[in-house]
């Protein structure tokens, strides 16, 4: 494939040096990771479904980086990526995922009843709250590398699996190819239509191959909860809803999860999991939980002060604006949510979003009040 | 067998069915050739060098086509792409280049003598002519498939050859990776900088990994022979200068092709070239003689004449705006260029576009006077 550097054996009767990539301009993990003795070493390698340590790497060669953001600068094609090419893995996760080590264990717990509040956030601050994770399906490749054949068996299993939901959670699936003007209407005013990837971080891996066949996006009829399916990763499970109930969200976001994982056993699918790395998904950022879980909330004076960044550190908050990554936040509304994904569970790093944002949402009031905010400093989560 | 092919033999555990793409929307050659039966029969092949048949088609599906123009929606990935893919490249090219059957023999003639005129188009109305054309270099494989190693080392021997060049094709090499400021400014004034691929139908195939590593522009003191390395084929070769002298342009185009053809020779590494493909390129359109000579002319009163197409078609001429493919022309100043690339040799494209940028001239001053040009159409070339 165009991305698959599938001539691996005709490379190597180039040096390495002559191989190995001119990262001299890039700000990115991988570039940061990947030296000529560890391009020499992994360059002949490659996963059962041949994926290769330049299909591993291309994006990030493709994409120098960003002055301000730290890309990751590779993905995985298939579960056996980051088994094989660990060596160049392993340092990448470390330094994205706050130390975490080759030894160490994740923890996976979505069980709603263990967080604690989060019913309440103030509806006069949190105007919206959203919990998203990914899944990938054991058995087929990842978007970079998997096939129009693999694409589809996901789709399939996806809509079957989907289908089968009911209650509060049943819906119906709409696959981009042939999607009417109304539909396609609606869900752009509902904000859940995903468009063909244009960054070309995505690009660049070859993810947006044969668009949008294979393609297509499940909400429920309530349109509180909605999945895509194989946009960058097999599956993207999103449950959202106006004002601050994240409790609801994340309820509802658990029960769904647990249901769409046990409907894909019945059809002798899992997810890929393991112990150390959690869910295994495309990019290396989202390992772990894959999760991130956030508000829409203003905090207009909070945001213009001075120790508005050190509080979110603390806190292990990011902010964003409403357009998601990379936009600027309009009218002192800001998107909150979780910093990390690797290391803590799914309802631990709920809980830093519903105990952070109760914190915030105080310290805007007190602004307002024209009070002081020092004394709610937190400490360093 | 190369060894980077297993995911070919891994789509092979799905079925046809499941494997052939949705063309359903699609308009490009390769959409009108490819049937189930044919990707069936092709999908399990690849070149020595790995290349597949969903290589091959990547651009094609990505890009189901243009309204106006026929794209061709497919690549080489190296000279056997060609000959394993047979079944599919020929119909193609039958249907791209009017007619052109798997046994012809194309002729190639690049003895600028046998030119007849061309050194006096008006320069009232031709402001500029140009005759470019690409070549591929024995051994390495083409851009959408080339490892960065490969890349390089196109370009240390391009480098080497072109800057053994001397009287009149003294000149210098920019790499696009190690530009200054001062000199990409200049380039960009003189109108030879080439950007970072950004049509879909060229970063769909790969051609734009790695950028810029390995690319670059060489251009003569004069200004007016110009070489790209490494963009859609591994060199491109310019010849142009202001003014209606194209037997001069088409002259140097010539003798510079040559030596430099020479000294690639010298070194094992002819250019990649069949008695019935001719000059083997990227693209199966660019097949033959790859040349483009053209001209900007003034043609504001016959470009409005409604038989404006046909006198192009019959002259086997094609027109496009001042700003390349798929711009409009801008004040009546037209990009009039040869149709044809395989199956008529270079010197015969080039009559045809001197004759009949000629006649053309002609019928624009009789336009001028108010005089009809009905006596002047021609028969079908």
């Amino acid at each position: 494939m165009p991305f698959g550097n599938t001539h691996n054996k005709m490379k190597m009767n180039y040096s390495a040096e002559q191989e190995f990539p001119d990262l001299s301009q890039h700000n990115n993990h991988m570039a940061k990771v990947l030296t000529p003795e560890m391009y020499a070493q992994l360059r002949d390698k490659e996963t059962p479904s041949g994926f290769t340590l330049d299909d591993v790497i291309q994006t990030g060669v493709d994409n120098p980086g960003h002055p301000f953001i730290m890309t990751v600068g590779c993905v995985a094609g298939d579960e056996e990526t980051y088994e094989v090419f660990r060596d160049l893995m392993d340092p990448i996760i470390e330094d994205r995922h706050g130390g975490y080590k080759p030894d160490d264990k994740h923890k996976t717990d979505l069980d709603p009843e263990n967080l604690q509040g989060g019913d309440d956030l103030d509806p006069n601050y949190v105007l919206s709250s959203r919990v998203r994770t990914g899944r990938s399906i054991r058995g087929f490749c990842l978007p970079p590398h998997c096939s129009r054949g693999e694409r589809r068996a996901i789709e399939d299993l996806s809509i079957q699996s989907l289908d089968a939901l009911d209650g509060d959670l049943k819906g119906r699936y709409y696959a981009l190819k042939n999607m009417t003007e109304e539909e396609q209407q609606q869900l752009i005013d509902d904000h859940f239509l995903f468009d063909k990837p244009v960054s070309p971080l995505l690009l660049a891996s070859g993810m947006a191959r044969d668009w949008p066949d294979g393609r297509g996006i499940w909400h429920n009829d309530n349109k509180t909860f909605l999945v895509w399916v194989n946009e960058e990763d097999h599956l993207r499970v999103i449950s959202m809803q106006k004002g601050g109930n994240m409790r609801e969200v994340f309820t509802r976001f658990c029960t769904g999860l647990t249901k769409i994982e046990s409907l894909f056993k019945e059809r002798s699918h899992e997810f890929m999991w393991n112990e150390h790395l959690g869910y295994v998904l495309t990019c290396p950022s989202n390992l772990g939980t894959g999760l991130r879980a956030g508000v829409h909330v203003k905090l207009p004076n909070l945001s213009k002060h001075e120790l508005f960044g050190e509080v979110l550190k603390r806190l292990r908050l990011q902010k964003r604006g409403t357009g998601g990554v990379d936009t600027a936040a309009v009218g002192g509304v800001f998107d909150i949510s979780n910093a990390d994904r690797l290391g803590f569970s799914e309802v631990e790093l709920v809980q830093m979003v519903v105990d952070g944002v109760n914190l915030l949402v105080d310290m805007e009031k007190r602004l307002e009040a024209g009070d002081a905010v020092d004394d709610l400093m937190p400490e360093q989560k | 067998m190369p060894f980077g092919n297993t995911h070919n033999n891994f789509k092979l555990n799905y079925k046809v069915e499941e494997e052939y793409p949705d063309l359903s929307q699609h308009n490009n050659h390769m959409a009108k050739v490819l049937t189930k039966e044919m990707y069936g029969k092709l999908r399990d092949k690849q070149t020595p060098s790995g290349y597949t048949l969903d290589d091959v088609i990547q651009t094609g599906v990505d890009n189901p086509g243009h309204p106006f123009i026929m794209t061709v929606g497919c690549v080489a990935g190296d000279e056997e792409s060609y000959e394993v893919f047979k079944d599919l490249l020929d119909p193609i090219i039958s249907d791209r280049h009017g007619g052109y059957s798997p046994n012809d023999v194309h002729k190639t003639d690049l003895n600028f003598e046998n030119l007849k005129g061309g050194d006096d188009l008006d320069p009232n109305y031709v402001l500029s002519s140009r005759v470019r054309t690409g070549r591929s270099i024995k051994g390495f494989t083409l851009p959408p498939h080339n490892s960065r190693g490969e890349r390089r080392i196109i370009e240390k021997l391009s480098v080497e050859a072109l800057t053994s060049l001397d009287g009149e094709f003294k000149g210098k090499y920019y790499p696009l990776k190690s530009m200054t400021d001062a000199e990409q400014e200049q380039l960009i004034a003189d109108h030879f900088l080439f950007d970072k691929p950004v049509s879909p139908l060229l970063t769909c195939a790969g051609m734009a990994r790695d950028w810029p590593d390995a690319r670059g522009i060489w251009h003569n003191d004069n200004k007016t022979f110009l070489v790209w390395v490494n963009e859609e084929d591994h060199l491109r070769v310019i010849s142009m200068q202001k003014g209606g002298n194209m037997r001069e342009v088409f002259k140097r185009f010539c003798v510079g092709l040559q030596k430099i053809e020479e000294i690639f020779k010298k070194h094992n590494h002819g250019f990649m070239w069949n008695k019935h493909l001719g000059y083997i390129l990227t693209c199966p359109s660019n097949l033959g003689t790859g040349l483009r000579g053209g001209v900007h002319v003034k043609l504001p009163k016959l470009s409005t004449h409604p038989k404006f197409e046909e006198i192009l078609t019959r002259l086997r001429l094609q027109k496009r705006g001042t700003g390349g493919v798929d711009t409009a022309s801008v004040g009546g100043v037209f990009d009039i260029s040869n149709a044809d690339r395989l199956g008529s040799s270079e010197v015969e494209q080039v009559q045809m576009v001197v004759d009949g940028v000629k006649l053309m001239v002609e019928m624009e001053k009789k336009l001028e006077k108010g005089e009809a040009i009905d006596s002047m159409i021609p028969a079908q070339k």
